[in-house]
């Protein structure tokens, strides 16, 4: 079975998604990353997504589903790179993504990770 | 349809075209007020020869309807090419209609001029070239009026994108200041560059300044909801600014709420954005000596 | 008026042919010269429907024509299938209805991003669901 794989970065969990994303995939990639998380104990999850071309809402919702499984578990998700024509279809859609944390790129999404996860003692809340 | 010409007529025509391009510009000059920094002595004696030749070329054509043959598409694909030009010149339609009007005047009554008595009071087969020049009239104004549409929306666009300007302000702070009523193709406008530059520039943090927007409706803030949300999606944070204490009054009573910081002034915006990518600003109090 | 140049149908029966649809959705709207957010627009509509067409009408057909009228061009997009219907097609267009399996979302929004929607559904029968998009 074709799976995305998935890194791990000390404590934190990477996935960058460059194929074209099918309902099956989406949905293994979701249980992979519930018993990834389980089994590393990992803090957090970036999955960036600056390869995706199109997020239709059962993409979307899977998005969602794994940031709020990642949470239970204890671990925080950043969703980046999104294309700007994806966000204003996402948009338009009805799908905001409410709740999920995002940022540009890779890099600033570790930051994020790092900031949520108490790694970096200045944080201070973005959400005011 | 046009029906054939009669060969008197095409005798008369090319035997005269000479005197009859010569008055036809003479008139055509008369009629446009002519100036020749607008357009220049050569190219309007190209534009009349062209069309005096392909016109021969068209009346002399062996088909039976003159308007199904190729030398009256090379004659319309000429006087829209010189349409087209005029357009973009600013002509009005009078203008550019007067082109064909004075070239008819001066063609029947050279004709007329030169038929013979009896041929005067027979005029039948006068209907072929009046058909003819009716359906150029009509082509040329159905054209201008086109070609002014093309030119109008291409300015629509051009406002557009120039009303839309994204500046940015500090390093990862960006600002759209929005000036005028938001439609919904103009939202998506100011959408597709503020996210465009986001990614371009890597900034975190966009400030949308509405003190140039004359009224906040639903619809208004539904489409500023928008952008907000897909700039949240890519991973930056909007603020906005600008709004007027009669502007929040409406948005109150419509409901209408941000699910973001909203500020007063661009300044108070620009200051918490400085704050929040770590920056501190601090009044120097050095005194002047 | 309208004549239709390059028309393809393909069959669409398991849940990897939302991919294909996806594809050739991408390759008509760019053929025809839509930007990318309006391509992506499309791509995502195609996507949502043909998914609905599976999963909920058992398959069918994605049917790819391209509009070509005096005043305007534009893309076509039509889903045919035999499952059973939809019973009630206005509460299937608002934002948030779903029939279990959390799919729900995809009709109201789908028509955001298209310019003309049209669905027909008979109970028992089938549903077809035609988008449009011009440039």
């Amino acid at each position: 079975m074709e799976h995305i794989p998935i890194l791990k970065m000390g404590e934190y969990l990477l996935v960058s998604i460059q194929v074209d994303m099918h309902d099956q995939l989406a949905i293994t990639l979701q249980n992979d990353l519930a018993e990834k998380i389980a089994k590393t104990g990992a803090k957090g999850v970036l999955i960036d997504i600056s390869a995706l071309d199109i997020v239709d809402s059962f993409i979307g919702r899977m998005l969602g589903n794994i940031a709020s499984i990642s949470k239970v578990l204890g671990a925080e998700t950043v969703l980046v790179g999104m294309q700007p024509a994806v966000a204003i279809t996402l948009v338009e859609l009805g799908l905001s993504l409410k709740g999920m944390h995002t940022a540009l790129n890779v890099e600033k999404g570790m930051q994020l990770l790092s900031r949520l996860t108490g790694k970096d003692q200045d944080y201070t809340s973005r959400k005011q | 349809m046009a029906d054939a010409i009669g060969k008197n007529y095409q005798k008369i025509i090319s035997e005269k075209q000479d005197i009859i391009r010569d008055e036809w510009l003479k008139r055509l000059k008369v009629a446009l007020e002519y100036q020749k920094d607008i357009l220049t002595e050569k190219e309007l004696n190209k534009n009349l020869d062209g069309f005096m030749t392909l016109f021969l070329k068209t009346i002399r054509s062996e088909e039976k309807d003159l308007l199904s043959g190729k030398e009256w598409k090379e004659l319309k694909e000429h006087l829209s090419q010189i349409i087209q030009k005029w357009a973009s010149q600013g002509f009005s339609i009078r203008e550019t209609l007067s082109f064909l009007l004075t070239f008819e005047r001066v063609l029947f009554e050279r004709i007329r001029e030169e038929l013979g008595k009896e041929e005067r009071e027979n005029l039948d087969e006068f209907t072929g070239l009046e058909e003819l020049l009716t359906e150029l009239e009509e082509f040329v104004a159905e054209q201008h009026v086109k070609n002014r549409e093309e030119i109008i929306a291409r300015q629509q666009r051009e406002i557009l994108e120039l009303s839309t300007p994204v500046v940015t302000l500090w390093k990862g702070i960006l600002a759209v200041p929005l000036i005028g009523t938001l439609d919904s193709a103009r939202t998506q406008t100011v959408m597709e560059t503020l996210l465009q530059k986001i990614v371009e520039t890597g900034s975190e943090i966009a400030i949308i300044d509405i003190t140039g927007v004359p009224a906040v409706d639903t619809q208004v803030a539904q489409h500023i909801i928008k952008t907000i949300d897909a700039a949240r999606l890519m991973g930056a944070d909007c603020i906005i600014s600008g709004i007027r204490p009669q502007i929040a009054q409406t948005m109150v009573a419509l409901g209408v709420t941000f699910d973001v910081v909203t500020k007063a002034t661009l300044a108070d915006a620009f200051s918490i954005a400085l704050k929040r990518l770590g920056f501190e600003i601090k009044e120097d109090r050095r005194e002047e000596k | 008026m309208e004549a239709a140049i390059e028309e393809k149908t393909i069959k669409i029966k398991e849940s990897n042919d939302v991919v294909t649809v996806r594809r050739e959705a991408r390759e008509y709207a760019e053929k025809l010269g839509f930007n990318l957010l309006e391509q992506t627009k499309i791509v995502t509509a195609a996507s949502e429907i043909a998914r609905n067409a599976i999963v909920f009408g058992g398959g069918g057909i994605a049917r790819f024509t391209t509009i070509e009228k005096p005043d305007k061009r534009g893309l076509q997009i039509s889903f045919i299938d035999h499952g059973p219907g939809i019973e009630d097609i206005e509460a299937a267009m608002k934002d948030g209805y779903t029939t279990g399996g959390g799919l729900g979302l995809g009709l109201g929004g789908t028509k955001r991003l298209m310019d003309e929607f049209h669905i027909r559904s008979e109970p028992g029968k089938g549903t077809s669901v035609t988008i449009v998009k011009y440039l």
